[in-house]
């Protein structure tokens, strides 16, 4: 049943509410806010949202380097010669180098596997961008691999496999530590987040 | 409104997925509630309480609050991590692999003590051994048995003559063995099986889990039953198990 159905508005009204459900997090009542408030929006800014719409999904390519989305091929980040060529930080998503750039304390070049391996969802290591990260690898420029894949099961696979991959090239192999984040309660960490930052404790 | 109801239960969590912003779906296996779906709110977060407890392969207490669609999860405490399951590739795509046909297996809501133990005791031996396959060979024997599939090897499952000592087929339509007489009349699929290959069946069907891990197996034995199993449990089944090709990927490479 689509919103048209129930809500009975008129058709153009309906199909953006419909469209915006469409979208993740998005319920049917929010559907509807939004595109109240679209209506109500003057024409220029609504046109300004529809081309940023449009721009995205015709300029956005993947960099044929690092395979992170971009405008520019190869993207700013493979293109910038300040950056640390010698270190690749591999990632799951996109989203997930702009959270490292925010740090500050990473200036090498990334590359975005676009997923991650779940043997129980049928995602295989031939469904990620594996085979162009060893293709990196090939010259003698890079020293160094940091995996930051997510700390969940399936990013630890992914890590796990792609060290074995790379194991044999003598290149070293890192990843982010693991530990308590910060403003969190000790009482409430899991062994394993526990375990693994008394393991790597500094000292003081 | 009445108050929701809260119970307390143990499990292992076999899978997660990802719902909305930052929650997940945990599918849990208890020993008194069966196999059951809730709701971890927030457990995506890098502060999630709960988030680290939660992981597949975790044996964990949970208090769950029941919904009007799926339960939610309101707190947990680990029981067993199985950490060195989930930290080597060979033994935590056994795991999911192990994880998946007990997902497989049982209906939501379906009480099976006994499978719940083997699963906990699978992962147990799973942390320190070096015969990881073997293992799989042995629990997917013994899960077969306990959800009541355990494949007929005396008798023939047509006529019910007792076998001789020797090869045989194996139907997993009639899930079992048939004997000499029946093979050729029989208008099911068959597989060939040595006769070695069903005296270690026999064996792991009343075997433990010690003594099924300390047989000494050729690879080549190792081999043909998981090749009869797996036909076997992707009959049952009705699919081909996901994990077990990134399983065979890790155990080859």
């Amino acid at each position: 049943m689509t919103t048209t159905d129930k809500y009975s508005l008129s058709d153009p009204v309906g199909k953006l509410v419909d469209e915006f459900h469409k979208l993740p997090g998005i319920g049917p009542k929010s559907a509807q806010r939004l595109a109240y408030y679209l209506i109500r929006m003057p024409e220029g800014e609504a046109r300004e949202l529809a081309e940023a719409i449009l721009a995205v999904k015709q300029r956005i390519i993947l960099c044929s380097t690092c395979s992170n989305i971009t405008e520019t091929d190869p993207c700013s980040v493979c293109d910038d010669l300040a950056r640390d060529r010698t270190r690749i930080c591999v990632v799951e998503e996109p989203l997930d180098v702009p959270a490292l750039e925010r740090t500050g304390a990473y200036n090498g070049l990334y590359h975005v596997l676009h997923g991650v391996i779940s043997p129980m969802n049928g995602v295989g290591p031939d469904d990620l961008k594996i085979a162009s990260l060893l293709d990196r690898l090939r010259g003698d420029e890079v020293v160094e691999i940091v995996l930051a894949t997510n700390p969940n099961l399936e990013g630890e696979a992914t890590s796990m496999y792609i060290q074995r991959l790379i194991s044999p090239l003598g290149i070293k192999v890192t990843r982010p530590a693991r530990g308590l984040p910060v403003g969190g309660d000790l009482e409430y960490a899991d062994e394993v987040t526990l375990g693994r930052a008394l393991e790597g404790r500094e000292e003081f | 409104m009445a108050r929701a109801k809260t119970y307390n239960t143990q499990g292992v969590v076999l899978k997660h997925m990802p719902l909305g912003e930052a929650d997940r779906i945990i599918t849990l296996y208890t020993p008194d509630r069966g196999k059951l779906r809730a709701v971890v709110k927030g457990a995506r977060r890098t502060k999630s309480r709960k988030g680290g407890f939660v992981q597949p392969l975790s044996y964990v207490r949970a208090s769950i609050v029941e919904g009007r669609s799926l339960d939610q999860v309101t707190e947990t405490e680990t029981v067993t991590s199985f950490r060195a399951v989930r930290e080597d590739l060979g033994r935590m795509s056994t795991g999911l692999y192990l994880a998946e046909l007990v997902d497989g297996f049982s209906a939501d809501g379906a009480v099976n003590p006994a499978e719940f133990h083997l699963l906990v005791d699978a992962l147990t031996v799973l942390e320190s051994t070096d015969h990881s396959e073997q293992l799989a060979r042995y629990f997917e024997t013994r899960l077969l048995s306990v959800t009541g599939f355990g494949p007929e090897l005396q008798r023939c499952v047509d006529c019910g003559i007792e076998l001789e000592a020797g090869d045989h087929v194996f139907s997993c339509a009639d899930g079992g063995l048939v004997g000499p007489e029946c093979r050729t009349q029989s208008g099911n699929s068959l597989i060939h099986m040595s006769m070695n290959a069903i005296k270690v069946l026999r064996f792991f069907q009343r075997a433990s889990f010690t003594q099924a891990l300390e047989l000494p197996l050729t690879e080549q034995l190792i081999g043909e039953l998981r090749r009869v199993l797996r036909t076997y449990v992707t009959y049952v089944l009705d699919r081909e198990p996901r994990s077990a090709e990134f399983m065979h990927l890790v155990a080859s490479g």
